[in-house]
């Protein structure tokens, strides 16, 4: 392989006679051994950490009484857990169907020659440069129904207009469905526009040259040749909504009651404020279980992919 | 995607006119009224922030103020309460910049020689490594938290800004190490191996040879890292101390705290000012902002 080629090749000098080993083979060994030391510890030590946590009757402060699958059945028993599982649902496929559907159209949208591209561009992005907890802060205040948009439809003559999702426990997961997609449908827009770009110029011209519309070229020919970034598109997404943790946290703070958690805040809640750490590190195993089950596949055919190439 | 308008225009040319021109209104008012969407919540942002608590309750989101008052922006910034303390958030913006300067230069430096090795001085095992550190990019933080929180306070650093910097660190090298990688592979090896044949080192080959090119791939990822730890919240409110806070618990706070009346227009401006850095660097350098993310996004 490559590696062994380069490292031999490196080892000799110019007359061919095996050089004795200089600090500088050692050195790109050297330099990595701290990140090496901490992905081992920080990243893999501490999943396989949480995972025997997950496993004790761990309270207020990490026992190792180990008192086998009793969280997972305690956790999958709890009527918050199952709220926060069915909410991450609700909440992560309305966002990714969303978001890739406004990302698609208005990448295609953009892709006609518009003028001031640059500048529209730049709006439909910005939500991504500011933090959750910015645009939690700034949806509570549109979505609250006595000062918020309400109102203002209200004024403006709709007196029966009634929009009261926020502190509604059955629609409130849907105020953080709107926030998300505020927040991230322009980078899905951005990362198709860059797509597009990237086709082949040529296919699409002997597309029209044998007489297919715009629409039919979109549809038999360019967007299947999307694939690999709806793909990454989608994996990106779910990856969000798994993690989501700081919107909920800044617009609803997981109410009325517990009707908006989702699983990251139910994990927070029960490690650091309940004193239920078994439980919470049962929580982030399931966590972790379905972000793995998303990317293990995807990996999976982005190896392939490579091979093939 | 000229091609495809040109060729079609070609192919239709002789009925451009009627049918076209109402789709091209129709398709620019749809650009416009989505625009709107995604200006409309900063909009609001800023005019409710400049309005007082009077105007609020009477007008609506959307009306603008009488005139302006500033008040609530200096009150967000040196008087509102954040749930321990009523000094405002500038103290936890400084803080801010105190966890992200050190973290974002940390991260970015040892990126790029971590990426240099994994590109140009292959080891055995090194491109395993490699991907087994790009997990580290995805895995839900949730199942470090805990072990995390007990290894700052074993090393002593808990609830410091350290302890910040160094999780930051941590976990963002995972990240800073992929660009550059991915970056670095487009450097042929022949350059480095002849560089070696001439006596240069390890780090001479670096400091002379790579680091000179690699300017774009350096503004990407420190973009990238800045606008990552400066929205950080689950970090911040998992490992801060209450004088050690980043912006964004500290906005958070400020929010959820409600001594007497809700004042929105504080919290308004509080959101602003916590935004401000990162929107300056996505306005003032775009183009780098969103390589970082479809290069985060496609290659991770």
């Amino acid at each position: 392989m490559n590696t062994k080629a380069a490292n031999s090749g490196s080892g000799q000098t110019q007359s061919g006679r095996p050089a004795r080993l200089s600090l500088a083979d050692w050195m790109p060994k050297i330099v990595m051994a701290p990140t090496v030391l901490v992905t081992l510890v920080c990243i893999y030590g501490y999943m396989i950490w949480t995972a025997v946590l997950s496993f004790t009757g761990s309270r207020m402060l990490p026992s190792y009484k180990f008192v086998g699958f009793d969280q997972y059945e305690r956790l999958f028993n709890n009527d918050r857990w199952m709220v926060a599982l069915s909410n991450l649902g609700i909440f992560g496929g309305l966002f990714i169907v969303i978001c890739l559907f406004l990302g698609v159209t208005l990448a295609i949208f953009l892709d006609q020659k518009i003028r001031a591209e640059g500048a529209i561009r730049t709006i439909y992005l910005y939500p991504m440069a500011i933090s959750f907890i910015v645009t939690g802060t700034a949806w509570k205040w549109l979505l609250n129904p006595t000062n918020g948009l309400e109102k203002m439809m209200i004024d403006f003559g709709f007196e029966n207009f009634k929009f009261d999702w926020l502190i509604n426990p059955d629609m409130v997961i849907y105020c953080l469905v709107i926030a998300a997609v505020w927040q991230a449908s322009g980078f899905v827009m951005a990362l198709f526009l860059a797509g597009l770009r990237g086709v082949d110029g040529d296919l699409i011209k002997a597309a029209h040259l044998d007489g297919a519309s715009t629409f039919t070229t979109y549809r038999r020919i360019i967007l299947p040749s999307l694939k690999p970034v709806f793909f990454s598109a989608l994996v990106v997404l779910s990856h969000i909504a798994i993690k989501s943790f700081d919107l909920v946290a800044a617009l609803t703070n997981g109410g009325p009651g517990y009707s908006s958690d989702l699983p990251a805040n139910f994990m927070y809640t029960y490690t650091f404020t309940r004193s239920q750490i078994g439980l919470g590190s049962a929580s982030a195993m399931v966590m972790l279980g379905c972000v793995l089950a998303i990317l293990v596949p995807y990996l999976y055919s982005e190896l392939r992919g490579k091979r093939h190439e | 995607m000229s091609n495809l308008n040109s060729t079609s225009k070609k192919a239709v040319g002789r009925k451009t006119s009627g049918l076209d021109k109402v789709l091209r209104v129709a398709l620019y008012t749809v650009l416009i009224i989505v625009a709107a969407f995604y200006l409309m919540p900063f909009i609001v942002m800023l005019i409710t922030s400049l309005k007082d608590v009077e105007e609020i309750r009477t007008g609506t989101l959307l009306s603008l103020p009488a005139s302006l008052h500033f008040d609530s922006w200096s009150k967000a910034w040196s008087s509102a309460c954040t749930g321990s303390s009523c000094g405002g958030i500038s103290p936890y913006f400084m803080n801010s910049f105190q966890i992200v300067l050190p973290a974002v230069a940390i991260s970015t430096l040892v990126g790029a020689i971590n990426g240099y090795v994994i590109s140009l001085w292959k080891f055995r095992g090194s491109d395993f490594f490699f991907a087994a550190m790009l997990v580290g990019c995805f895995i839900p933080f949730q199942v470090i938290l805990l072990p995390m929180a007990q290894t700052l306070g074993w090393l002593g650093i808990a609830n410091t800004t350290t302890g910040l910097v160094f999780v930051h660190v941590v976990y963002g090298v995972a990240f800073t190490t992929l660009f550059f990688r991915n970056f670095y592979q487009s450097i042929p090896s022949e350059l480095v191996k002849a560089a070696r044949l001439d006596g240069a080192g390890f780090f001479t080959i670096f400091y002379r040879i790579i680091l000179p090119v690699s300017t774009p791939i350096i503004v990407v990822t420190v973009i990238w890292q800045f606008t990552q730890i400066w929205n950080d919240f689950l970090f911040g409110v998992a490992f801060s101390g209450f004088d050690t806070q980043p912006v964004t618990v500290a906005l958070n706070n400020l929010v959820n705290t409600s001594f007497g009346g809700k004042e929105y227009n504080v919290d308004m401006a509080a959101a602003i000012i916590a935004a401000l850095p990162t929107l300056a660097v996505y306005v003032f350098a775009g183009k780098y902002f969103v390589r970082g993310l479809t290069a985060g996004a496609v290659k991770g």
